[in-house]
């Protein structure tokens, strides 16, 4: 069968930014911000030479392996432990019982409504979803360990699941948590003008549309090794997080214990997607045995415990109605959304977040005169929804401009007739939406025009004219706003246990010059040891190869909420950047001491400080204050050559990146297959501190929203039963299917950020749903045939098709 | 998940293997592991013991005979791509052996496992069915053949005595102006057939077939007199597999008969626009 062929973009044949076209010598020695460098991470990655938690071994570790419940909602009646005697390498069997002073997590919201959720580190009475940890087995071996979970008894009482989020609420339905009046965890409404607006309406679309429920799939699952240090009276734990201090908070308030005597160490991780910002009842439960027995305890996520009872994210329903003026003026949404939120509230993002944004986001890059929502975070017998890569954008993204081309297709325009007409136009920004977000910047009408010409739509449409027969070519589009980095005054209304305050840097020189930053977010994958050394490279000349980025260990680096938000390379890049200039001034007094000149003349460059041609390294600067500390003199400030500062964008509303997709799909009507024929990106991060690894960002991302459009979904039965359990029923995308990819950057400067730079992180994980789904359904539209639902599997589209086929005969006879 | 404890051994000999199949505390055979290891790992089977025959030069190598060529029941997938084993159908072997799941299975994957475990939706069920391939088959009371079309029973279901052993896999060479085509259905590179089938275009000598796999069960041949006619474009394939369906106890619904349908059409037009 003939597939697409992969084709990864070329950069300097494509990039439309300033500098990414430079060519000039200097910008071939430039290393700072806006150039391709290699990324440093990637030699060990590349060679297998990572450090990951399971590459960790202690003596005398125990492995641990968790019963865990096999049905959706039950009490536990009896659990009987198994008889020691019987089995080989026992180590211990451990209920809830047995978890002395531990507390449940808890992850509250102070919206107002909120009910609370207790999520137990082990099941204690019953059990709320398939998956759920009920006991904890130890053993010399997982292989042993399993053996000893096969042999424990738990004697559970089922009860009806709730399953399915449109039936959750119904009255009949059993509760999840006995002390709520539904099983809801939050509902919130917005009304702005609605009713005012929708006067005089020319076309009005109502739509049902739904997103699967999916799996986040880092190549590394979770785990950890928790071990007590005698010797610091500490417990340390090894873990798979891209948030370490949030786990450090979370785990000291299970357990305990205070911040001091808890210290989390996140080597290098293979991959987060956000699941790996969540504090995990396993993780709790091997430090508590860790102390217990005061043996290391570890435990490494299987992909069978990851894919049923753990990472699950996305699933939303929108009943939505757009209204627009005969123009093609959008006048008003209105929107009634659930978003399943399984059994729990999680930590540190809550059960609420993910519902409460999609009221704020969903108008999306558009102006409009009305807006009113309803978003319902709702319990059901599932493993908690997690905060997946785009969070709620991706599924608000395809509601949203599904409706567009519906309402398009109701007036008589083009898919970019009437984005063009309700985009906020350049000459607009900064512009406040009507959720009172604040765009920072950019200029989305063009956006949409380079991706219009680059997509090269007369041409799709006349290859479409061609295609005749069972297989048909669609073109489709999405664009859509995505605010990063956003800080305090965002999330304190939020009231979760987490709020992004200022973020922290330090950075130091060594004695030998090198620059040793300190920072509390973390790098698996993102390329942020290379992003924050070009930064440190912009502001003190120091080569990036000489720039330590430290990361990933509480006891090593400053508080900080981690990676999570699209948020890294504004607010630790924007932090690194002020400490290291910080660290310059420093530079420049002891240089301007030692070069005999002002302070205000030297300038740092290539690793040296410059008074006009006479220089001295950083090096030389380094050794004199740490070494030869004689040669200074007696006015040289204390501080020295390290600072640690906080930094956070004024106002903290978080940038606006954006993005524009195209996609041209050929559909095999006896198929129901969708193969992407040609997909372009036109975004604007921003200045981009590396442009490489922007487009990394935003192909890794557009793959995983083709997952969303095309494969991933993680079924359940009518009674909870998850019906992946592996790979092979999980559909990731593969090479194969993913088309040749454009990237087009646009580069309009944040106004807020310290280098113009706009959080980019997520963006490519948003678009791809909306924009396959709106090209399914142009293929489709002349036999009348519509999807409405991720994964765009062959068996749905084969459905509306034969469901279209059916209608039109009848029609006919 | 971790598999249950086992016993590993290596077999020395075929004979050998059937001993320990008869006397070993249910023993199980591997060869390159590629359906068993992921079994072993999720304990959807748990062997007291596993004997190992993907070494055994006895299952090893291929010979070919004025009718065909018997293939050892240890050669590789890729072996057979890489054509260090003779292809008596001039090319439709290596090009079904290239389709099947990725490189990495093919490389440790054996022709003599695949029908042992016979999936429903391997590759080598469907071709060898197509080709009108035979299993050799030995036991303890010796060597016997059976045609493909006996020797799968069901859904992981074989002839095989539990002290049998797959030995060899012979395929007929093809009468003169043979046409063959094979197509199967994925959704994605690599994974099993959602529905597949073979075309086999002899009319002249009266020996056309065509086969349909994929269907959770052993496959469907249509009977000679239904394939000429559907070859001829004398029969519709949708009436041809609602009665196959029907006859066969499958639910023959127009949803679910689709995608067979196509996969017969787009096996016949491989056949016909084979030039081999």
């Amino acid at each position: 069968m003939c597939r697409a062929n992969i084709v990864m973009p070329v950069l300097p044949q494509m990039g439309f930014s300033v500098l990414t076209d430079s060519t000039t010598q200097d910008a071939a020695r430039h290393k700072g911000v806006g150039a391709s460098t290699r990324r440093h991470e990637d030699d060990r990655y590349l060679r297998g030479r990572g450090r990951f938690v399971g590459d960790i071994r202690r003596a005398g570790m125990l492995d641990m392996a968790f019963v865990r419940s096999p049905l959706a909602h039950a009490s536990i009646r009896s659990i009987t432990k198994p008889d020691a005697n019987s089995l080989r390498s026992v180590e211990g069997v451990y209920v809830a019982a047995d978890l002395t002073g531990v507390t449940g997590i808890v992850a509250n919201s102070a919206l107002p409504g909120f009910q609370a959720s207790v999520q137990p580190i082990l099941a204690d009475s019953k059990v709320r979803h398939v998956g759920e940890p009920i006991v904890a087995c130890l053993a010399q071996t997982r292989a042993a360990a399993e053996d000893l979970a096969e042999a424990v008894q738990v004697d559970l009482d089922e009860i009806a699941a709730v399953v399915e989020m449109t039936t959750a609420l119904d009255p009949e339905m059993p509760l999840l948590h006995d002390h709520w009046v539904q099983n809801a965890f939050l509902e919130t409404r917005t009304d702005i003008n609605f009713e005012n607006a929708i006067a005089g309406a020319a076309a009005v679309v109502k739509k049902s549309y739904r997103t699967a429920r999916q799996c986040m799939a880092p190549i590394e699952g979770r785990g950890c090794v928790a071990e007590w240090d005698r010797h610091l009276e500490q417990l340390t734990i090894h873990s798979a997080t891209q948030m370490p201090h949030i786990v450090r908070s979370g785990l000291a308030e299970c357990l305990g214990l205070d911040h001091a005597q808890v210290r989390i160490i996140a080597p290098d991780v293979g991959g987060g997607f956000g699941y790996k910002g969540i504090l995990l009842a396993e993780e709790v439960c091997a430090g508590f045995l860790a102390m217990k027995l005061d043996r290391p305890i570890r435990w490494l996520e299987d992909r069978r415990e990851h894919l049923t009872g753990g990472a699950n994210c996305r699933e939303h329903t929108y009943e939505i109605t757009g209204y627009a003026a005969a123009d093609g003026e959008i006048l008003a949404v209105d929107c009634d959304a659930l978003v399943d939120s399984g059994a729990y509230s999680s930590y540190p993002f809550s059960a609420c977040l993910e519902a409460a944004q999609v009221t704020s986001i969903l108008p999306g890059p558009y102006r409009m005169r009305g807006f009113r929502c309803k978003a319902t975070a709702v319990a059901t017998n599932k493993p908690p929804i997690l905060p997946f890569r785009g969070v709620a954008r991706t599924g608000v993204c395809f509601a949203m401009e599904l409706v567009m081309d519906a309402l398009a297709g109701e007036l008589g325009m083009s898919p970019e007739a009437i984005r063009e007409r309700n985009l906020v136009p350049a000459t607009d920004m900064p512009f406040t939406n009507i959720t009172n977000k604040f765009f920072d910047s950019g200029d989305y009408p063009q956006a949409l025009s380079k991706t219009v010409e680059a997509i090269d739509v007369a041409a799709v449409r006349a290859r479409q004219k061609l295609a005749t027969g069972r297989k048909r070519i669609g073109l489709g589009f999405a664009i859509f706003c995505e605010q990063g980095a956003h800080g305090t005054s965002v999330y304190h209304g939020w009231g979760i246990p987490m709020v992004p305050g200022f973020e922290q840097a330090t950075a130091r020189l060594t004695p030998d010059g090198w620059l040793e930053v300190r920072v509390g977010v973390h790098s698996h994958g993102q390329g942020l040891e290379t992003t924050l050394a070009q930064i440190a490279n912009e502001e003190l000349g120091v080569d990036p190869e000489k720039v330590r980025v430290v990361h990933g260990d509480t006891a090593y680096t400053p508080y900080s909420t981690g990676t999570w938000g699209s948020r890294c390379a504004v607010m630790a890049g924007g932090a690194v950047g002020t400490a290291s200039a910080e660290v310059g001034d420093r530079v420049r007094a002891i240089a301007a001491h030692l070069l005999q000149a002002r302070a205000e003349d030297i300038v740092l460059a290539d690793g040296a400080a410059y008074a006009g041609t006479a220089k001295v390294s950083l090096e030389e600067v380094a050794r004199t204050w740490y070494r030869q500390p004689q040669l200074l003199p007696a006015s040289v400030d204390p501080h020295g050559l390290e600072a640690t500062v906080g930094y956070r964008t004024t106002p903290d509303t978080g940038t606006f990146s954006y993005a524009c997709h195209a996609v041209v799909v050929e559909v095999d009507m006896d198929l129901g297959q969708v193969d992407l024929l040609d997909y372009v990106i036109v975004e604007d991060a921003g200045v981009m501190i590396n442009p490489m690894i922007v487009d990394g960002q935003v192909l890794g991302g557009v793959v995983q929203g083709i997952g969303t459009a095309l494969f991933e979904e993680m079924p359940f039965d009518g009674s909870g039963q998850p019906l992946a359990s592996t790979l092979a029923d999980y559909h990731l995308p593969v090479a194969a299917d993913i088309p040749p990819i454009r990237i087009i950057h646009m580069e309009t400067p944040s106004p807020l950020s310290r280098y113009g730079q706009k959080g980019i992180g997520e963006s490519g994980a948003i678009g791809p749903p909306a924009a396959i789904a709106n090209a399914v359904n142009d293929a489709l539209r002349d036999i009348g045939a519509e999807v409405t639902e991720v994964p765009m599997t062959p068996e749905r589209v084969l459905k509306v098709i034969a469901r279209a086929e059916a209608k039109s005969r009848e029609a006919v006879s | 998940m971790k598999p249950v404890a086992f016993k590993y051994d290596a077999a020395v000999s075929v004979s050998d293997g059937c001993g320990a199949l008869r006397d070993g505390a249910n023993a199980k055979l591997i060869a390159g592991g590629q359906s068993l290891g992921p079994m072993l790992n999720l304990r959807l089977v748990r062997p007291g013991s596993l004997l190992d025959v993907s070494t055994l030069p006895e299952i090893r190598e291929a010979n070919e005979t004025e009718a065909g060529v018997v293939i050892g029941a240890a050669i590789t997938h890729a072996e057979i791509e890489d054509g260090a084993v003779r292809d008596p159908t001039g090319g439709w072997l290596r090009a079904a052996a290239a389709n099947i799941a990725h490189r990495g299975v093919r490389n440790r994957g054996t022709i003599g496992g695949s029908l042992a475990h016979a999936d429903p939706a391997a590759d080598w069920v469907i071709v060898m069915t197509g080709l009108g391939a035979s299993v050799t088959l030995e036991g303890p009371s010796g060597r016997r053949d059976v045609p493909m079309s006996d020797f799968v029973i069901g859904p992981f279901e074989t002839a095989l005595s539990p002290d049998e052993i797959l030995v060899s896999v012979f395929v007929p060479k093809p009468a003169k102006d043979t046409r063959w085509g094979y197509w199967k259905y994925m959704r994605q590179v690599g994974e099993f057939a959602k529905a597949s089938a073979t075309v086999l275009i002899n009319s002249e000598a009266g020996a056309s077939r065509i086969a349909l796999g994929a269907l959770g069960q052993q496959p469907i041949i249509l009977s000679s007199d239904v394939a000429e006619k559907v070859i001829g474009e004398r029969m519709e394939v949708r009436e041809a597999l609602h009665d196959a369906f029907n006859a066969a106890g499958l639910p023959a619904e127009p949803e679910n008969l689709a995608l067979h349908i196509t996969a017969v059409h787009r096996a016949l037009a491989i056949a016909h626009a084979d030039n081999n």
